[in-house]
């Protein structure tokens, strides 16, 4: 099949962007959306020009490495995957695609597709953690916990911290990735002594970060490819309201 | 060189505990005195850098990632074995340690197998302290399932993401830390050196891969917990970024590498489609414990697997080893695909695969208990393939996955370097010459949680440590050597890409010194390997400069190590005259084709001195004895 790729490049963090147009000629359906990428700068490589820098490392959805946006959305077209497991056969032959790295105040870009997520990492340092020196913790099967509690917050759990919440949002808010944290530890019982500083600190970074607000638009959910629901934000928000009176 | 193992006196059960009684310790409030340096956050680093932190110690940890939470370690699917018994199965210490000692087939360190058995149940209760959500019961308690090798169930899991919530767990632990200012991190930063003084590791050298700037980190002991390199074969299961070099470079400065021809090919991997293919996708080995493995019993029978009868259908593990089945270890298995798809027997468009059939488990326990167990595994193979699991069986093929070999350590975690410490896959310690499955996450935990904590305490207490800073003589040496090889890469100019050099080397690897392996095919490698990487350093071609985000650099310097690394790979494979575990010899088998050892000769733990590039290594052996575990033919039938 054939596309048309219309790729942002940007050379370092304070340099103009602008689109490059790149045609992909007799490519597999079976190739993947980051293996596209390669074709292509293997071709920009021979021409001595630069190749696109894209982020990627497990290329199989879990290390949360890749990302960008395709012709507008977070990851590409299709639903609970990230970019690396984005198939060319989820696209038309002859389709123009326009590929941006994430856009938001708190995600600075580096270079091409490539920005940095440094202030998911920081808030998770506010206090997204369970406080239990190695060494100190009882049996494990000391606390039974109902396993309905224990699969809610694996759902939560499962974000893997790739920002297209944070991409997809008109307001560049971080509250489901926040939120997911904030239940994932909230819902079990080992996590409940330090439930209220954990929102506290960590909706507190999230805002010196420079994160928008969230104003329901539920596009992170739509966007993340672990499909994370927005209900997490509702209780995170109960947390921090509850966090807030104690 | 010497190799000093370090191995205590007593009794098995009691060497652990007896060791730790005499480890010196360091004085609570001397502690901040300490820098350690640890490459890497996978399971194994991150944890260490928390746990060193936690004791007050001052920590550096680096990754060449944006961020700590994206080691390679986050993909491990199907779960950590810990001996807790909790199925009251008959499952121990002992048996734990037995398992993963036959498993290995006979070439590991029976102290280090054993201690780390028994920490396995310390294991996890630390991770669920911290939050990690492992599967449960309906009456709250934890879930286990059993994994390839043993016949206890023995495993816990976090749905097949157990690797994810694990370095989750270890991550935050980590980012607290690095709240609290007793670890700093240096994200998307690359160690490209160790600087040795006076005989002891006392840094690295490392490039920040945003700016490109090279810089040093000095410290009173350095540790590596840098993971595997099984993309020698460029195609594998690791994420594209794993690689040899911190390893590498550490050999080239004096660490001894152990065993490196101990690669293991995992026997569930999603068949490659194309020639663009630029990694292979795992499917969980937990996945065995319900699908079924066959091919037809005819060579090209091209029909739809759902039209093939059962009576047509030869599902050889069963067949071969009735009582282990589709859970034989990975070797085994590996190996028995490649042989039915050499006969021809191999199903797919490529004949390039065996099935593995879900259709008796969906008919015995229903659609839903199976997409409970694994419908995140299958909504990747669907989305991969294109084909729905739940209707078609999977196609599945062996890839390389995880690697036995590494620097070698003493009973410490040490290297052959003092104050270099190295843990998790980067080392060799205790998997001898086949890792079992969900051994990989409880010991880059054990390690990092429960054994170098400890250690490294008594090397430091030990003293002559003088101040070290970044004006070294010996600090700007390496700093200078690291920036001549920078230059040198980004001068040859040639015409070719590194990834076409890596697909080059990794095709001849896999072909050579992959599942199976020749005394022909070995010395034609060795022909090979050195005019590649003449070829690698005249016509390769990295675009763009060193000041700058330039992942074309990144990968030639990976690749160049590589280049260097395959070779010694070779050597090891080709002088261990005899099989055992992954390492397979075709000279060298049963009249059944398994492995056949070679105790006699061959029961000692390879650990090569670096001579050269190009030069023969020079060989070191460490005698293994088995005591506790009796050498034996391993028998799975």
């Amino acid at each position: 099949m054939n596309l048309v790729l219309h790729v942002w490049r940007q050379a370092g963090p304070v340099a103009q962007g602008e689109f490059a147009r790149y045609d992909a000629r007799d490519v597999s359906e079976h190739m993947s959306f980051l293996e596209l990428l390669d074709v292509i700068n293997e071709d920009l490589i021979a021409k001595g020009e630069e190749p696109i820098a894209f982020e990627h490392d497990c290329r199989e959805g879990i290390c949360g490495s890749c990302g960008m946006m395709i012709n507008g959305e977070a990851h590409g077209p299709v639903r609970g995957v990230t970019v690396c497991q984005l198939h060319l056969r989820s696209f038309r032959d002859g389709d123009e695609l326009w590929v941006e790295p994430w856009r938001a105040t708190a995600f600075p870009v580096l270079k091409d597709l490539v920005v940095d997520r440094g202030a998911l990492d920081r808030m998770i340092q506010a206090g997204g953690f369970v406080s239990v020196r190695a060494g100190s913790a009882p049996d494990a099967n000391a606390i039974p916990i109902p396993k309905d509690d224990a699969d809610l917050a694996f759902d939560a759990a499962t974000c893997i911290g790739c920002g297209a919440c944070v991409a997809a949002c008109p307001n560049a808010s971080a509250m489901l990735f926040t939120a997911a944290k904030v239940a994932h530890l909230g819902l079990l019982p080992q996590g409940q002594p330090e439930r209220d500083r954990r929102v506290l600190a960590m909706v507190g970074r999230m805002d010196a970060e420079g994160f928008g607000g969230c104003t329901n638009h539920a596009e992170c959910e739509a966007a993340c490819p672990k499909e994370i629901s927005i209900d997490f934000i509702a209780r995170m928000n109960r947390d921090c309201v509850r966090a807030a009176l104690r | 060189m010497e190799l000093q193992a370090r191995v205590p006196a007593g009794p098995i059960e009691a060497k652990w505990d007896a060791h730790r009684h005499h480890l010196k310790l360091v004085n609570p409030a001397n502690k901040r005195k300490y820098d350690v340096i640890v490459v890497g956050s996978g399971l194994a680093g991150a944890s260490a850098a928390a746990t060193l932190a936690e004791l007050g110690y001052n920590v550096q940890c680096f990754c060449f990632q944006d961020s700590p939470r994206r080691a390679h370690s986050i993909a491990a699917q199907g779960g950590i074995n810990a001996a807790k018994n909790y199925q009251n199965d008959g499952d121990s210490v002992w048996r734990l340690f037995y398992d993963t000692v036959k498993g290995g087939d006979f070439r590991s360190r029976e102290a280090n197998v054993h201690r780390l058995a028994q920490i396995s149940v310390n294991i996890i209760d630390q991770c669920v302290a911290q939050g990690v959500p492992f599967a449960r019961e309906y009456g709250g308690l934890l879930a286990n399932r059993s994994f390839g090798g043993a016949q206890v169930s023995r495993t816990f899991y976090a749905r097949g993401q157990t690797g994810q919530q694990l370095l989750l767990g270890a991550y935050q632990a980590l980012a607290r830390q690095i709240g609290a200012g007793k670890v700093k991190m240096f994200p998307r930063t690359e160690m490209l050196d160790v600087i040795v003084v006076d005989g002891k590791a006392r840094g690295i050298v490392a490039r920040d891969l945003v700016t490109g700037a090279v810089r040093s980190h000095v410290g009173h002991a350095v540790v590596l917990a840098t993971g595997g390199y099984a993309n020698v074969y460029f195609l594998s299961t690791n994420a594209k970024g794993c690689n040899v070099t911190a390893t590498w470079r550490a050999h080239k400065r004096g660490a001894a590498f152990a065993n490196p021809c101990f690669t293991q090919i995992h026997p569930t991997c999603i068949p490659p489609s194309g020639d663009y293919q630029s990694k292979l996708t795992l499917m969980s080995e937990s996945l065995r414990n319900d699908g079924r493995i066959w091919v037809p019993q005819r060579p090209a029978d091209k029909r739809p697997p759902i039209a093939i009868p059962d009576a047509e259908r030869d599902y050889y593990l069963e067949r071969l080893y009735p009582s282990f089945g589709n859970l034989t270890p990975r070797d085994i298995a590996s190996r028995r695909a490649k042989e039915v798809c050499d006969e021809g027997r191999g199903v797919g468009p490529t004949g390039i695969g065996v099935y593995l059939d879900f259709r008796d488990a969906i008919q015995r326990l229903g659609r839903q208990t199976i997409a409970d167990r694994y419908g995140n595994l299958f909504a990747m193979y669907r989305q991969i393939t294109g084909e729905d699991p739940y209707d078609v069986p999977m196609r599945i093929y062996p890839a390389p996955h995880y690697t036995m070999g590494g620097l070698w350590v003493d009973y410490n975690l040490m290297s052959t370097v003092p104050g270099l410490y190295v843990i998790g896959e980067a080392n060799f310690s205790d998997h001898g010459a086949n890792r079992l499955g969900a051994s990989a996450l409880m010991q880059g935990l054990a390690d990092g949680y429960f054994v170098l904590p400890y250690t490294i305490g008594d090397y430091l207490t030990q003293g002559g440590l003088p101040v070290v800073d970044d004006e070294h003589a010996a600090v700007k040496d390496v700093e200078r050597e690291v920036h001549g090889r920078v230059e040198r890469l980004l001068g040859v100019n040639g015409n070719r890409s590194v990834d076409a050099f890596h697909r080059e080397l990794g095709r001849l690897m896999w072909e050579r010194c992959g599942m199976s392996r020749t005394r022909e095919g070995l010395h034609e490698a060795l022909e090979r390997i050195p005019a590649l990487r003449e070829r690698f350093w005249r016509e390769v071609r990295v675009p763009g400069r060193g000041e700058d985000l330039n992942q074309s650099l990144e990968k030639a310097g990976r690749v160049a190590d590589f280049m260097e690394f395959a070779e010694l790979m070779c050597h090891d494979a080709l002088h261990r005259e005899e099989s055992c575990g992954a390492h397979f010899r075709e000279e060298y088998q049963t009249p059944e084709g398994e492995a056949k050892r070679d105790d006699e000769r061959y029961a000692y733990v390879a650990a090569w001195e670096f001579t050269g590039v190009g030069e023969k290594p020079a060989l070191h052996r460490e005698r293994l004895s088995f005591e506790n575990v009796p050498l034996s033919q391993r028998s799975y039938k």
